[in-house]
């Protein structure tokens, strides 16, 4: 199991931008989960499943910390507290997915009402979802199913409440693998889109 | 200055020139030169030759005789070392730097000339006269114009330490490579002005894809598309008015041509699939694009007027990338089957495909401006290299060398006559 944590702290012209990136869960626990995928390129799949999905038990009541992960030593945290935790839902940002597939998960979209919540909770938040493809077939198609990774993540988090200026989203297509390798193992970690947050 | 400036890349023939015609190039007398030439004029012409498939330049060490002049050949030496054709020439010098280069194409059998010419030259473009020397004879031997001295353009990453990726244009054979753009972010997606003059791709430099139009010479360039979301796959018509490209802004990436000049966008594909990888058809009528609306990507045309998309592509599940010929009777693609992709050649009148290809990760074809070769990128171990391969699939060699990662290459036009 292969941690992903990197911090790294800009001060620019006065304000300070804390980017948290940072994965605790293997790609395999993501993708082989037993329930079904969601359309996530269906609207209405994702909203039928955003609600039944229990936003309220897994997702966080932005800063004031409605959830117990929220409170650390009785006081609430604020956003780049909670975005420094190492471990919850929050930590989990890469979404991983199927080979030519911008579906989530029924595991993936849980993790993203807790992130939906959250932005939806702190204005200061914003997140880029970066969307990643496989090495295989063409890099133009590649780029555009990357797109369409980011988009299904981001309606989810819109559906949660985060607002529209709170997002960004873009596609790297196959350009930038984590892991290098044609392997199956390589690709399954490299179809993903990743949530870098910044907290103005 | 570049970093990769005159980087040679080595070229090396992995499939069948046998049954290519003999022809044999001798060595050019330069001896009444004041220095030594840069470039062996002859061993060029040779290379660019043997690369076609369709001519077999024999081997230096082999050649049974040295004559510079159609006189001073004895054909019956050349018949017997089974030559089909001789090709002769001198390199004079009129002052410093400044040369003639004469040569003869003479058919062995009928022992007479077919073409001679003379042709002036300058240091800096002699390697370029050698490929318009390949030209004058694969065209008339074959009937066919040729496109050895044309461009073409690719994108070479470096993954070392410092990730880098380099927008470069080169001879077809690989030399003489110029960098185009350095940026340390990505670089997607070159496509040639129908003129030769400027080339459209996608840089990241703005942590987001954007598409640019650079004018070679000058380097003067400028942003044409940074909508939010996508701006990929640039494509030029071939009047060279417009420019088709894949936005995302309104909801799923679909395709859209640009005109120019008025910046005036029009919206031609609505569906909520991808629609990708528009190419223009030679009369600029109408588009040929990928998209995944029936499920798996297939190639589909649409006019340019708007209308509803037809499919084209039925064979197979993954047919993506195409490249259109000259003629528009066939299209290059990425064809994937059993998790290989390889590039194919699909025959639009009959549905015929023909897999050109035998490894399991090549993309991006392109097709010589002649419409007789195909350029593309093929992965092996963890980098990319260019190969073409001659439409029939016989012929089909290699260009690289040992300094990064190479891909997306396209074939530029010809230069105006």
């Amino acid at each position: 199991m292969k941690l992903y944590n990197a911090m790294k702290i800009w001060m620019i012209a006065g304000f300070v931008a804390v980017v948290v990136t940072a994965c605790a869960t293997t790609q395999e626990e993501m993708i082989s989960g037993d329930g079904e995928p969601i359309d996530g390129q269906s609207q209405t799949g994702v909203v039928d499943d955003g609600t039944s999905g229990g936003a309220d038990a897994t997702g966080l009541d932005g800063a004031d910390g409605g959830d117990g992960t929220a409170i650390m030593d009785g006081a609430p945290m604020d956003a780049i507290e909670m975005l420094e935790q190492t471990e919850g839902a929050l930590a989990n940002r890469i979404i991983y997915f199927e080979f030519d597939s911008a579906k989530l998960s029924s595991e993936s979209i849980q993790v993203l009402e807790t992130h939906g919540n959250f932005i939806a909770g702190n204005g200061e938040v914003s997140v880029r979802l970066e969307g990643h493809a496989d090495e295989r077939g063409s890099r133009e198609y590649n780029i555009a199913l990357g797109d369409r990774r980011a988009q299904s993540v981001r309606r989810v988090l819109l559906f949660q409440g985060a607002s529209v200026d709170q997002l960004e989203t873009v596609s790297y297509g196959e350009e930038q693998p984590v892991m290098s390798g044609h392997t199956e193992e390589a690709w399954s970690k490299n179809r993903r889109v990743e949530l870098i947050y910044t907290v103005n | 200055m570049p970093l990769f400036a005159n980087a040679a890349l080595t070229i090396e023939i992995t499939g069948g020139v046998e049954g290519g015609l003999p022809i044999a190039v001798v060595p050019f007398d330069t001896s009444r030169l004041s220095s030594k030439l840069p470039i062996d004029i002859a061993e060029i012409i040779a290379s660019d030759l043997n690369r076609s498939g369709v001519l077999k330049s024999m081997e230096r060490a082999r050649l049974p005789a040295n004559p510079h002049y159609s006189n001073q050949v004895q054909y019956a030496r050349w018949r017997t070392a089974g030559q089909d054709y001789l090709v002769v020439g001198r390199v004079l010098e009129k002052s410093s730097g400044l040369y003639t280069i004469e040569f003869q194409l003479l058919d062995v059998l009928k022992q007479k000339q077919l073409v001679g010419r003379s042709m002036p030259a300058k240091k800096r473009n002699l390697r370029s006269r050698a490929h318009q020397i390949s030209d004058f004879i694969y065209e008339q031997i074959t009937g066919t114009r040729g496109a050895f001295n044309t461009r073409i353009a690719f994108v070479r990453a470096q993954k070392d330490a410092a990730r880098k990726y380099i927008l470069q244009v080169a001879d077809t054979d690989g030399f003489n490579a110029q960098n185009v753009l350095e940026s340390d972010e990505p670089i997607m997606s070159p496509s040639w002005s129908p003129d030769g003059k400027s080339l459209a791709y996608v840089s990241f430099e703005n942590e987001r894809p954007e598409i640019f139009i650079q004018h070679l010479a000058t380097a003067r360039r400028s942003k044409v598309s940074g909508f939010r979301g996508l701006n990929s796959a640039p494509s030029w018509s071939p009047d060279g008015k417009f420019l088709a490209l894949v936005l995302s802004k309104d909801g799923s990436p679909d395709i859209y041509t640009l005109n120019t000049a008025t910046k005036r966008l029009k919206r031609l594909t609505t569906h909520r699939s991808i629609d990708t990888e528009p190419v223009w058809a030679s009369d600029g009528r109408t588009i040929i694009f990928t998209s995944d609306r029936a499920g798996s990507p297939q190639l589909y045309r649409i006019d340019v007027g708007g209308g509803k998309p037809k499919r084209v592509t039925f064979e197979g599940r993954y047919n993506t990338a195409p490249s259109l010929s000259p003629d528009g009777k066939f299209i290059a693609m990425v064809h994937g089957e059993r998790g290989q992709y390889k590039i194919a050649q699909f025959e639009r009148e009959t549905g015929n495909l023909t897999v050109l290809t035998d490894s399991t990760l090549d993309e991006s074809p392109s097709f010589s401006p002649n419409g007789k070769m195909v350029l593309y990128a093929s992965t092996r171990g963890n980098n990319g290299f260019l190969y073409a391969v001659s439409i029939d699939g016989r012929a089909k060699h290699k260009l690289s060398d040992q300094a990064g990662d190479i891909r997306e290459p396209v074939w530029g036009p010809f230069e105006s006559k």
